[in-house]
């Protein structure tokens, strides 16, 4: 990927910010990853120059494998001009000079908070996700010494206690974010609070998606066209969000959509939150039909 | 087959637990049979408990061994089997009582979902069938069951220690492990959750060890007795003839302490 890029550092900074050493040991730690699906392998995660909670993983993951010649892309909730997405973008603009893109298509590199794009994703391309709590088991188990056990030997059961509480409570399974699957039919995964709308696009997916947590220092990946399964009972199987509407915008129906409210009187439109996508829609209906 | 033929379902063989200088307990041997329920009274700082979860695979022995009768392999030693199969024998074949309920319950889990949480622990994935055990089983520790989906944390101390003994027996373990389950819990209360014990044991035939330092609850639930002090047992029989004919001083003393009202 990078060599040394002395030549091109901008303002006393290396090629992406981290020196390359760092760079190496996070890339060690991804190589690891890939190779266990799921397994959450612990990284000595930098301070980067934005708090904990920002999407410092991601940036660690984006900065490591990001080399002179790809091209990014970086969306936060599927928009790619919102504050995090903007500032993320604008960051690796001036520390690596490398392209960056709005188009999903035209994008290797895409870091991501929360979404999956609606465009599919083709083989080479990477997705980078933002994680903020790795540890799936964590709301069953503070202690990080028995979780790691839980994992190890494959103790998953407990963790239907939580659709449990929600069928128990209100009739379906209400989770609707961060919904926890089985990686390669061994690991549980916590996949970032992506709306489960997303979780289907994550299984047998062409690309590599690596996952990056900043604060709790760990790095874990879904090789291209790996096994991911949602957890559900098998009276209450997993199903994804529809709405009644379809995207205001460009009308699609098919995909995650966004309740913008649009003045004081109840008025509201739902849209899509993939930005890019519903514009593309718009610019060539005929071709989107 | 007769219980001689089948055995005794564990067999703890000079055990011992030391705590750097300190010895937890010395030297017990014991045997427990299937449906059979040991008590085991003694002072505070006697080592009931420490003997309790050196058993219950909780706490490794310094020196002796715990084998345990599988369904499998016939007596296994606890601590020379993998760490799997024993998590997998104690959830499955094992139950453990603690005297808080909030040590085994989940506090922040539905009286349902503390109840499932086994099952599904063992594979069961379908919700009405969880569901339907759950509401048996409630049913079974005499609770309303109105008060399924209702958190741990709104139960009086008798009720959720009545949610931990059904948590422990929904998926039928032979061996049950208690800490004074009935410790904390006023008198009335009690004898009702006594009551339920006594029923559910002979019922479901169970093996119990219960620990205790009341007399009266080793003399209403368990078969045979063994009485500790200073980490050592001192006296065992059958807990009649220990309580009525005691024959070592301490025993004696312990006996003769009970107030009678």
């Amino acid at each position: 990927m990078t060599g040394l890029q002395g030549s091109q550092t901008r303002h006393g900074y290396n090629f992406a910010y981290l020196d390359e050493h760092t760079k190496r040991m996070i890339r060690r730690s991804i190589l690891k990853a890939v190779a266990i699906p799921g397994y959450q392998v612990p990284f000595a995660s930098r301070e980067m120059p934005l708090p904990f909670g920002w999407g410092t993983g991601g940036i660690q993951v984006t900065a490591s494998i990001l080399g002179p010649d790809d091209v990014l892309k970086v969306i936060d909730q599927g928009s790619d001009d919102t504050t995090n997405a903007v500032s993320i973008r604008a960051f690796f603009a001036k520390t690596t000079n490398v392209r960056t893109t709005e188009k999903t298509a035209d994008a290797t590199v895409i870091q991501t908070r929360h979404r999956i794009p609606e465009t599919p994703l083709q083989p080479g391309q990477i997705l980078v996700y933002q994680v903020p709590i790795p540890e799936p088991l964590r709301w069953l188990e503070p202690r990080e010494a028995e979780t790691r056990k839980m994992h190890a030997l494959e103790e998953y059961g407990t963790m239907h206690v939580q659709l449990y509480e929600d069928i128990a409570k209100y009739g379906r399974i209400s989770t609707s974010y961060d919904y926890p699957v089985i990686v390669n039919g061994r690991y549980l995964m916590r996949p970032s609070p992506i709306p489960k709308f997303d979780n289907p696009k994550m299984d047998n997916n062409p690309a590599l998606q690596l996952f990056g947590a900043g604060r709790e220092k760990r790095i874990y990946a879904v090789p291209p066209y790996t096994d991911v399964k949602s957890l559900d009972f098998d009276d209450h199987p997993f199903e994804i969000q529809q709405w009644d509407e379809d995207c205001a915008l460009c009308g699609a129906a098919d995909t995650f959509l966004d309740e913008i409210v649009t003045d004081d009187k109840g008025g509201r439109m739902y849209v899509c939150s993939d930005s890019d996508y519903c514009g593309e829609r718009i610019a060539a209906p005929s071709a989107a039909q | 087959m007769t219980r001689r033929e089948q055995g005794p379902l564990l067999r703890v063989s000079s055990l011992t637990k030391n705590y750097s200088a300190i010895a937890g307990c010395r030297d017990v041997s014991l045997d427990i049979w299937p449906g059979e329920v040991l008590g085991i009274v003694g002072e505070s700082g006697s080592g009931k408990t420490t003997l309790l979860n050196c058993i219950s695979a909780r706490l490794e022995p310094t020196m002796g061994s715990v084998e345990f009768m599988t369904r499998t392999d016939g007596m296994v030693d606890l601590y020379k089997m993998s760490e799997a199969s024993r998590r997998f024998l104690m959830r499955t074949d094992w139950g453990f009582v603690h005297q808080s309920p909030r040590d085994g319950l989940r506090m922040g889990v539905s009286a349902g979902g503390n109840i499932g949480e086994r099952l599904m622990a063992v594979g069961d994935r379908h919700y009405g069938d969880i569901r339907s055990a759950a509401s048996d089983w409630l049913e079974k520790v005499e609770f309303d069951l109105g008060r399924i989906d209702h958190m741990p944390t709104t139960f009086s101390g008798g009720m959720q220690q009545r949610l931990q003994i059904a948590r422990n027996l929904v998926n039928g373990p032979r061996l049950v492990f208690m800490d004074e389950p009935t410790g904390g819990l006023d008198v009335s209360v009690q004898a009702r959750l006594l009551d339920l014990l006594r029923a559910l044991v002979s019922e479901l035939k169970l093996s119990v060890v219960i620990v205790t330092h009341d007399l009266a609850v080793a003399r209403l639930l368990a078969h045979r007795l063994m009485v500790m002090r200073g980490g050592e047992v001192v006296e065992a029989g059958l807990t009649d003839q220990v309580l009525d004919d005691p024959q070592h001083p301490y025993t004696q003393l312990l006996v003769s302490s009970v107030l009678q009202p």
